[in-house]
């Protein structure tokens, strides 16, 4: 199981970079795994503000929907928009190629609350 | 949770395990897409053992077949095999299912896994006439080996000439070294092969055998993801989804195997379903705009009105877009009319169309 030990990680299996006022996210190799062949990300909330927790996509696998929240209160800023063509991205690269979005995020409070790599590979048992 | 014959085998190939009608069954291996798009071009291998298998046999085993099923099984001859369904009294399917005429005395029914206990229960009650019922299932295994290199690739493993073999007839014969074997020219793809039958203790040595043979050929092994992407791309009906207690076949589109030259269980009540029309139709839909549509989600028309619902939906490995079947009112079904399914909050527009919705 892939877990880069320089990125954040959520209990909703995503991943987050941080640069500057920007995080980056993704969902996890393991989440990946979980969903199988990915078809389809959804994300039509590019220029909103959301709350963390919110709902700000889907990812679509063959046989399920999934669901992405926000890890960060902020500015969704950008959209990885070559996904619309190739979400295989996400299975293939999940921590590069595959990311999903760029948040401008609004509270340097809730960084502190994102897991370590080693925190969230105890959560999925790893 | 039951185990096929062939359970370690899966796990040591890496298959993602699920429960599935009771058993535990590899859903993928390599990626559904990978798997579906194999089958299509060369072969694959599916473990359905979970399959149910009813042995009829006697003097009056024709006539219980005849009263449970919708379909003639009088039309079939030795090695003839038959899709059918079996109507309950209320309008809806007790199962569906493919019956096999081993000869005029004997038939092997193949039902659905999730149904087995239920169909069990219905043909026993329905079975005045005392034919004798077996039921198989957990004895028996079962492969399908699909895809357009099916024949070349397993015709060393048997004398029986495959590549000549009728669609939906069998043989039963010698197969991998195996007696007995069921052999028949059937499938849930629509990309031709094979579906064989035997006893669960040549399971490992078969398999082992199917895949040295298919090697060469570039045979991979297929879960029930794939299997799932592969017949509905071919518009086949699933139990569970697309029929089911509630739904008639007449409604179902399955008119084809329902046949009124015969009585069978509430034949009266689905001719004249039939004679006046269903107030509803299965139909088969492609997304027009990105998309994928599920089991479940609303058909609206276009002035929002709920007219149906989504029974099967996937995005179409082949096709690269979102296909499905769902049930709408009559009066908006019809090849090139318009629906719209409410994928969460947004409603995209799709076109009905012919099945199947892979032409190959």
């Amino acid at each position: 199981m892939n877990i880069p030990e320089d990125l954040k990680y959520t209990r909703d299996h995503e991943w987050v970079k941080i640069d500057g006022d920007i995080a980056t996210v993704g969902i996890t190799d393991f989440a990946q795994g979980e969903l199988g062949d990915i078809v389809y990300v959804e994300v039509e909330s590019v220029d909103e503000s959301l709350e963390r927790e919110d709902v700000f996509g889907t990812v679509e696998a063959v046989k399920t929907v999934s669901d992405l929240y926000l890890p960060l209160t902020g500015e969704i800023v950008e959209f990885n928009d070559s996904l619309e063509d190739e979400p295989e991205k996400v299975n293939n690269a999940p921590y590069t190629d595959g990311w999903m979005i760029k948040i401008k995020f609004a509270e340097i409070a809730e960084l502190e609350d994102l897991l370590t790599a080693q925190e969230y590979k105890e959560i999925i048992g790893g | 949770m039951k185990e096929v014959a062939l359970a370690n085998k899966h796990k040591d190939l890496g298959a993602k395990m699920v429960p599935f009608a009771g058993y535990n069954m590899p859903v993928s291996y390599e990626g559904v897409n990978a798997e579906h798009h194999n089958v299509r071009e060369k072969l694959g291998v599916f473990d359905v053992s979970h399959m149910g298998e009813f042995l009829v046999t006697g003097e009056h085993a024709l006539e219980l077949i005849q009263l449970i099923s919708s379909n003639d099984a009088s039309k079939l001859v030795d090695g003839q095999a038959q899709y059918t369904c079996m109507p309950n009294e209320d309008g809806g399917i007790v199962d569906d299912m493919i019956i096999y005429r081993i000869n005029a005395e004997k038939y092997l029914l193949v039902v659905n896994a999730a149904n087995i206990e239920k169909d069990w229960n219905w043909i026993s009650k329905h079975n005045t006439m005392d034919a004798t019922l077996t039921d198989l299932s957990e004895e028996l295994s079962l492969l399908a080996i699909q895809g357009p290199k099916a024949a070349e690739a397993m015709q060393s493993l048997t004398d029986v000439d495959l590549s000549n073999m009728k669609f939906y007839t069998f043989e039963i014969g010698t197969f991998a070294g195996m007696e007995k074997v069921i052999i028949s020219a059937t499938g849930y793809t629509g990309s031709g092969g094979f579906e064989i039958y035997f006893k669960n203790e040549c399971a490992e040595e078969i398999w082992n055998k199917v895949m040295e043979a298919g090697a060469d050929f570039g045979i991979q092994p297929i879960g029930l993801a794939a299997r799932d992407t592969l017949r509905l791309e071919m518009g086949f009906c699933l139990y569970g989804n697309d029929i089911d207690d509630t739904t008639s076949p007449i409604e179902a589109k399955l008119g084809w195997i329902t046949k009124f030259n015969k009585d069978f269980i509430n034949s009266e009540a689905l001719k004249a379903e039939k004679e006046e029309g269903s107030k509803r139709k299965l139909v088969a839909f492609e997304l027009d705009e990105r998309g994928i549509p599920r089991q479940g989600y609303d058909i609206v028309n276009d002035e929002g009105e709920i007219i149906g619902n989504v029974t099967s939906g996937t995005m179409s490995p082949s096709l690269e877009k979102g296909i499905g079947l769902g049930y709408v009112k009559t009066e908006y079904a019809g090849f090139g009319k318009k629906i719209n399914i409410q994928i969460r909050k947004k409603t995209v527009p799709a076109t009905q169309v012919k099945l199947p919705f892979y032409k190959g």
